[in-house]
């Protein structure tokens, strides 16, 4: 009965035409998600391995968990959270998530390949984009909940809330674990060293565009005099 | 794939960043300074420009008073101000004397000048600051540089005399310096003096020094006392700061008793933690009572630049209390004055540096009469006096109401300060409890969410919520009913389907 239920299956998949398959397999890679979030062990191993994850899945859900970050801000009931409305720029609270998301990511696969890392950058980018599908999936009917409720409930909402980062957090970890083939104190060591790889990236960031300011100046003032002596 | 994901995330940095330099700030020099007179603060510490609560309606100076004409001595460096019915008394300090003014309906008129006293040795003074006079008219001169606070009745004939203590408590080598004064009910004198850092010096009524009260906690930082301790030699420590409890700067005695007090020793980190308490209100033990409601404690200006001495933070140089505990400070920095309610939430603040009517160059000394605030200029050596508008006026209308129990009343005044200023977070508030007395939840949840203020809001969002259930109770049903039913049937088709199938798949194999 198995074999004949995927076999069913299998047939919907070489179905009519390439874009159907893209889609379906889109699909299946946003279906995983769940699976990765419940059985994270296997699921980041299968994730990598089995080819089961896509980056498009991991771009959506990355693009969801800003989404999300913005609305949360802006439609949460004002007795839950303190959001400057008139001083909000979406742009700034989505790159200031943004940044650090990436920064992170390319430091941890920097410092993972030097030590024997199995994660490609793919890898990495995929599996942390995956680990943020609690938040999504918590926070977004939070928002609509926190419309229902008085200060006095609060407890009930800041509890969820809290529960949805303390299983992104072990996602990450988890999936580390899985994407590099690390021990788990390896990849707390790892972790740590992540941050502080992201210090040295965000630190040569902030020379080298001072430097380029610099030397965008220098030709502005240069450009500035020769125009004054021409005239 | 791969490369336009991360082409468009770089995009979408870059346009972050250069959005981050776009700002909206308004009403704000560059130094961060309000540039409107009259403003206040909102839920957000921005500062919102408002309507005058208060204007001039007089100054008096040495002019004003005849002094040119009458003695030729113009007033020099007032130091203290005292209001006692309808009369100020004035310390003119650089005269060494007492101007006694009566004022009535914008009308001031010099009454008295104090230069001696009867019964007393030497019957001069020598540098007095503060004066205070109790409902039997009998004056308290604090008379510093001959270290005495001097009572006597209204004929001026010395009752009483409050010298240095001989407690051990006090330090017998220095000397006893009284600067600020005031009696309670009871007669207890209690002394601001110089040099003296354990809080205010009590005095009972018959003249004895009974201890002091509302010292300042000692508050010794971890590091600096391991370092004192064990890494100073002695002479070293000798000639290094001792741990010293903060000075009081000025105060003032409420109907009740209590005792307002201001200090100006702080570290301006501390202002917005609210650690430093630049404005306390003393018990009759010395402990602080002070009510602080509002997200901001009450230490005037919410924002400052500290390079020059121009840019701190405020520093009150006096206080005085109104009715129903609303409390109005002088900031000598910036010449503003900030007038707070019982709760701790600002009801307006103006004022500013300057030479014009309604601005000052250091403001010392602040008292009122009635709703009418007095203040004291030592540089510009004359009294302003301000009268409520009629903004002004409809706020302390509302408070009072509120707290006489006058709901309905409140709200009305309220809706009225709103009209004159649409960003009053209190008015907001005011409406909001009236709404929600008359069951108006929806209105009164606008009105809180205006506000900010959460409890309220979750309080009027309970009651309609309950409501809306009790509507829609049928609607809720059937919808949940749906919810756990369809997905039932959904399943209960599917596997049909799908026996469908495998009974015509076994056909087939058949």
């Amino acid at each position: 009965m198995n074999t004949e239920k995927f076999t069913s299956k299998s047939t919907t998949k070489t179905g009519p035409g390439r874009t159907t398959t893209w889609l379906n397999r889109y699909g299946q890679s946003l279906k995983y998600a769940l699976h990765v979030i419940t059985h994270p062990f296997d699921g980041f191993w299968d994730l990598i391995h089995e080819k089961k994850g896509s980056i498009a899945a991991a771009n959506t859900f990355l693009a969801l968990f800003l989404l999300i970050r913005v609305l949360k801000l802006i439609a949460t009931n004002f007795q839950f959270i303190m959001a400057p409305i008139q001083h909000i720029n979406v742009f700034e609270e989505m790159g200031s998530l943004l940044l650090p998301f990436l920064v992170l990511c390319v430091a941890n696969w920097a410092m993972t390949t030097l030590f024997e890392g199995k994660g490609r950058f793919r890898d990495i980018y995929m599996g942390m984009c995956y680990a943020l599908v609690p938040y999504i999936i918590i926070q977004l009917p939070m928002i609509l909940v926190s419309n229902m409720l008085t200060f006095e409930e609060g407890s009930f909402y800041s509890v969820l809330l809290n529960f949805s980062v303390i299983w992104c957090v072990f996602l990450v970890f988890v999936g580390l674990m899985e994407i590099h083939d690390y021990g788990p104190g390896k990849t707390f060591i790892f972790l740590i060293v992540t941050v502080v790889g992201a210090g040295v990236i965000l630190f040569l960031m902030l020379v080298f565009f001072s430097l380029l300011s610099d030397a965008f100046a220098f030709f502005v003032s240069f450009y500035r005099e020769i125009v004054f002596r021409l005239n | 794939m791969m490369k336009k994901a991360v082409s468009f995330l770089l995009a979408l940095m870059l346009l972050s960043v250069s959005a981050a330099f776009a700002d909206d700030s308004n009403s704000m020099k560059e130094d961060g300074f309000s540039t409107s007179y009259s403003y206040n603060y909102d839920y957000w510490g921005d500062v919102q420009m408002s309507p005058d609560p208060y204007r001039v309606e007089t100054v008096i100076d040495s002019t004003t008073l005849g002094l040119e004409n009458l003695e030729n001595t113009r007033i020099s460096k007032p130091q203290g101000i005292f209001v006692r019915n309808s009369d100020i008394y004035v310390v003119d300090t650089g005269n060494s004397r007492i101007l006694q003014i009566s004022y009535r309906n914008g009308n001031a008129e010099l009454k008295r000048i104090i230069r001696e006293v009867n019964g007393a040795e030497p019957a001069t003074f020598k540098t007095p600051m503060d004066v205070f006079v109790d409902e039997e008219e009998n004056i308290y001169i604090a008379d510093q540089d001959n270290n005495r606070v001097l009572m006597t009745d209204k004929d001026l004939n010395v009752l009483k005399t409050f010298v240095k203590p001989t407690d051990a408590t006090f330090n017998q080598s220095s000397a006893f310096l009284p600067t600020k004064i005031t009696v309670d009910v009871a007669g207890r004198l209690y002394v601001l003096a110089t040099n003296v850092n354990k809080g205010f010096m009590k005095y009972e009524n018959d003249g004895t020094f009974t201890g002091y009260i509302g010292a300042n906690a000692v508050k010794v930082n971890m590091a600096d006392y391991i370092w004192k301790r064990y890494f100073m030699s002695r002479e070293q420590r000798a000639a290094s700061e001792s741990f010293v409890p903060t000075e009081y700067e000025n105060m003032y005695m409420d109907d009740k008793g209590f005792i307002y007090a201001t200090t100006t020793v702080f570290s301006e980190y501390e202002l917005l933690s609210d650690t430093a308490k630049p404005i306390r209100r003393l018990n009759g033990i010395g402990n602080d009572i002070l009510i602080k409601n509002d997200r901001y404690p009450p230490i005037g200006d919410l924002d400052w630049k500290s390079e020059s001495l121009q840019y701190g933070p405020c520093k009150m140089a006096d206080i005085t209390a109104l009715k129903n505990e609303i409390y109005v400070v002088v900031d000598r920095v910036r010449g503003r004055l900030f007038g707070y309610d019982s709760q701790g939430v600002m009801l307006w603040a103006f004022g500013t540096k300057g030479s014009m009517d309604g601005t000052f160059n250091r403001a010392i000394g602040l008292e009122h009469m009635g709703y009418d605030l007095l203040v004291l200029d030592e540089m510009k050596n004359s009294i302003t006096i301000f009268t409520p508008t009629e903004y002004g006026q409809l706020i302390y209308d509302a408070t009072d109401a509120y707290l006489n129990g006058e709901y309905d009343y409140s709200a009305e005044l309220w809706e009225n300060v709103m009209k004159l200023n649409a960003n009053y977070t209190l008015a907001f508030r005011g409406i909001g409890r009236s709404k929600l007395r008359q069951e108006k939840y929806e209105e009164a949840m606008d009105y809180f969410e205006r506000a900010h203020a959460r409890e309220e809001y979750g309080r009027a969002f309970k009651q309609y919520r309950k409501i809306w259930v009790e509507k829609n109770i049928w609607w809720i049903i059937l919808i949940l009913a749906l919810i756990l039913i369809v997905p039932l049937l959904i399943g209960r088709s599917k596997r049909m389907k799908w026996e469908v199938i495998m009974h015509e798949h076994g056909k087939v194999h058949k």
